[in-house]
């Protein structure tokens, strides 16, 4: 849908205010139990270390620390699992995930690409009536809570006349840090919760955030003097943090060239309760029923059941 | 007093001499059996056994035992597991190094733990299917081969059975390398000595591991059971792994090899299967004997170079400038995807002449 059109929508819509459900607008047909439990992270003040390349004087320097201000934010206690991914397969919105998940299990989506992800927030959104997004790296660390780890190794120069110094160093500590890989997807849960009530972070599924990776040129006193942003590779935070193509699945084929490289690649998403987003997607959803009878750019309506507010 | 006629005729007999192959005549048992003899340890691989360069002394009996072992191996980072075959328990199988005129004299052992008839080829040697048809034992048995060193370069040994256990032996991992150096060592194209300070031998193996119907790769109990499954992949000709060192990843972190800035390195690279084209990344060849034959002239400033399979080659190296260095197989698929990547971590003083960043990435300027 154009976003021109979303744009002049979202002021009657916000002026509507009506829930989802209520306009009876045709959603897929979720149950309870596939409507995530979510946790809420109140605002908080991190230190946090800003993602990507860092540059002083011409070498590469230390991600800045910088306090920054989290607002109060909603997010998915779990991460999203493969069988509500899979509902989202069956109806068309999202590609199927790479790789084969154990049946019989209540195993988290795994081999999905940061697209993936987005195509999923887009379909839950419009099935549950929630506007649903992957967070910002800040706010994955502010859900992490303790068990947020950033980057795992310094990337400042050791000595500016002899970048080998540095790479050489980086690959010891890779090295020395190197775990085994550990491929057996386990149970949602099975890595239990943080002290903020947020399951699974940083076991053996790593999470997508929609933070771009950039570099930046810092001024000798810290302050930012030039940045470059590739939005075609996301900040990936868990165990520790990676950056890979939005397109890639397998966590060991993108990203990392040394060290251990994540051993699978899933999300959880954030609700987003701001008026704005509720406005938005209310829009998109009245397009969605306008268009839908004319097969214009809409999807199939299937009627709702069991969709129901999250905790 | 000699005459000039004579003198010439003299340095003509000497030229003719040195024309000659040096082993053109045969030795008996009882002189053979009076050579100095020299036991040698063998060493798993990236590493080889201490030898002298320059050979000290006459033709000697070099003395070599290698056991062969039958044993399940993990051979990548997935925890794969592959019904390994080894000679001596490494895959590839230790490096022999002896130098030209000298008698290798291997004792095989195939222990009775073992399932299978095993037995070694030496490309090297000459007859006997490169002895191979005089060291077939059973589990239970050893035999002792002596084969003399009568060309220079590195060869490929590998295990050759009978019929399909040949090549599934080999893509079990039944291959091997030895050096056989000139008595006089390296030469460059101009007949000028060439020396090294370090010897690496990477062995490059491909594998045909089979997968079940969901794509994961399939782990058998037995070398027997997994046998049909992995000739219909073998068949196939496409490998699933294509390694150093017998594991992806196996010369790498921790086991990555190491240099100096100015040390010169010699790497062994042998394929008893597979093309193969080693490339140093932000390196060179400096001296490079593709085909592994010390008679030939060494090629000079390679980028990459080509090892048929069933061969070995050796390049040599002096490291110029620090840092970590990628050693492929320029197939980058089979570089990236399928594991063939070791490591060079090499400590020194960085040259700018040589290369330096002039400018830092940074947005590109708008006026």
């Amino acid at each position: 849908m154009p976003h021109h059109l979303i744009d002049a929508l979202i002021g009657a819509a916000a002026a509507l205010a009506v829930p989802a459900t209520a306009a009876g607008i045709a959603h897929h047909a979720l149950l309870a139990r596939d409507i995530a439990q979510t946790v809420e992270i109140g605002a908080v003040l991190l230190d946090f270390p800003a993602p990507g390349e860092f540059l002083m004087e011409g070498v590469p320097a230390a991600s800045p620390v910088g306090t920054v201000k989290v607002s109060r934010f909603r997010i998915m206690k779990q991460q999203v699992g493969a069988a509500t991914y899979a509902l989202c397969v069956a109806d068309g919105a999202c590609d199927p995930a790479e790789g084969a998940a154990p049946t019989g299990k209540d195993v988290p989506v795994t081999g999905v690409s940061y697209r993936d992800a987005m195509a999923f927030a887009d379909w839950y959104s419009k099935n549950t009536g929630y506007p649903w997004r992957l967070p910002t790296a800040q706010e994955a660390a502010a859900a992490a809570g303790e068990r947020f780890a950033g980057d795992a190794f310094p990337a400042a120069a050791d000595d500016p006349a002899n970048p080998s110094v540095a790479w050489l160093r980086r690959y010891r500590e890779e090295a020395a840090a190197k775990r085994p890989a550990d491929p057996a997807l386990k149970a949602r849960g099975s890595f239990g919760a943080n002290t903020n009530g947020i399951e699974d972070f940083g076991g053996n599924v790593w999470e997508w955030t929609s933070t771009c990776y950039s570099r930046t040129t810092l001024t000798t006193d810290g302050s930012v003097e030039a940045r470059t942003d590739n939005c075609g590779v996301r900040v990936i935070e868990g165990l520790h943090r990676a950056y890979m193509s939005s397109f890639v699945r397998d966590g060991r084929s993108g990203g990392c060239a040394v060290g251990t490289p994540p051993d699978h690649l899933g999300f959880r998403l954030v609700r987003d309760d701001t008026p704005l987003a509720h406005a938005r997607l209310a829009a998109e959803r009245l397009w969605q029923s306008a268009t839908a009878h004319e097969g214009v750019g809409g999807r199939r309506n299937i009627p709702a059941a069991n969709v129901e507010a999250t905790k | 007093m000699f005459t000039r006629r004579q003198a010439l005729m003299g340095a003509a007999a000497a030229a003719m001499l040195a024309a000659m192959p040096p082993l053109a005549a045969f030795a008996n048992e009882a002189e053979i059996a009076a050579l100095p003899r020299e036991q040698v340890a063998l060493v798993a691989p990236p590493f080889v056994h201490a030898h002298d360069q320059i050979a000290r002394g006459g033709p000697k009996v070099v003395e070599f035992t290698m056991r062969i072992e039958e044993k399940p191996v993990v051979i990548d980072d997935e925890g794969t597991v592959l019904q390994g075959m080894t000679f001596d328990g490494s895959i590839p199988g230790p490096m022999m190094v002896v130098h030209e005129g000298d008698y290798v004299e291997l004792t095989l052992v195939n222990p009775g733990s073992n399932s299978m008839p095993h037995n070694i080829d030496f490309h090297a040697a000459t007859g006997a299917l490169g002895g191979g048809a005089l060291t077939l034992i059973n589990p239970g048995e050893q035999v002792k081969l002596r084969f003399k060193a009568t060309r220079t370069g590195t060869f490929v040994y590998h295990c050759a059975p009978e019929g399909p256990m040949i090549p599934w032996h080999v893509v079990s991992g039944m291959s091997g390398t030895i050096m056989i150096l000139p008595r006089d060592g390296l030469k460059n194209e101009k007949g000028e000595p060439l020396t090294y300070d370090k010897v690496f031998y990477i062995g490059e193996n491909d594998f045909y591991v089979p997968r079940d119907e969901d794509g994961n790769f399939k782990a058998y109990e037995s070398h027997g059971d997994s046998y049909a499954d992995t000739l219909e992949v073998m068949k196939g000709l496409v490998p699933t792994h294509v390694v150093f060192n017998g594991a992806k990843g196996a010369l790498t972190g921790d086991n990555a090899m190491k240099a100096r800035v100015g040390e010169t390195v010699l790497i062994v690279h042998s394929q008893a299967n597979r093309d193969t084209r080693p490339h140093l990344i932000g390196g060179h060849g400096d001296y490079v004997w593709e085909e592994g034959k010390f008679a030939n002239p060494p090629a000079k400033d390679l980028e990459t170079w080509f090892i048929r399979g069933g061969s070995a080659g050796a390049a040599l190296y002096t490291f110029l400038q620090p840092g970590v260095y990628a050693y492929v197989n320029h197939n980058l698929i089979e570089a990236v995807e399928l594991g063939a990547t070791a490591h060079f971590l090499v400590e020194g003083e960085w040259r700018d002449d040589l290369m330096k960043q002039v400018e830092a990435p940074g947005p590109i300027p708008t006026n």
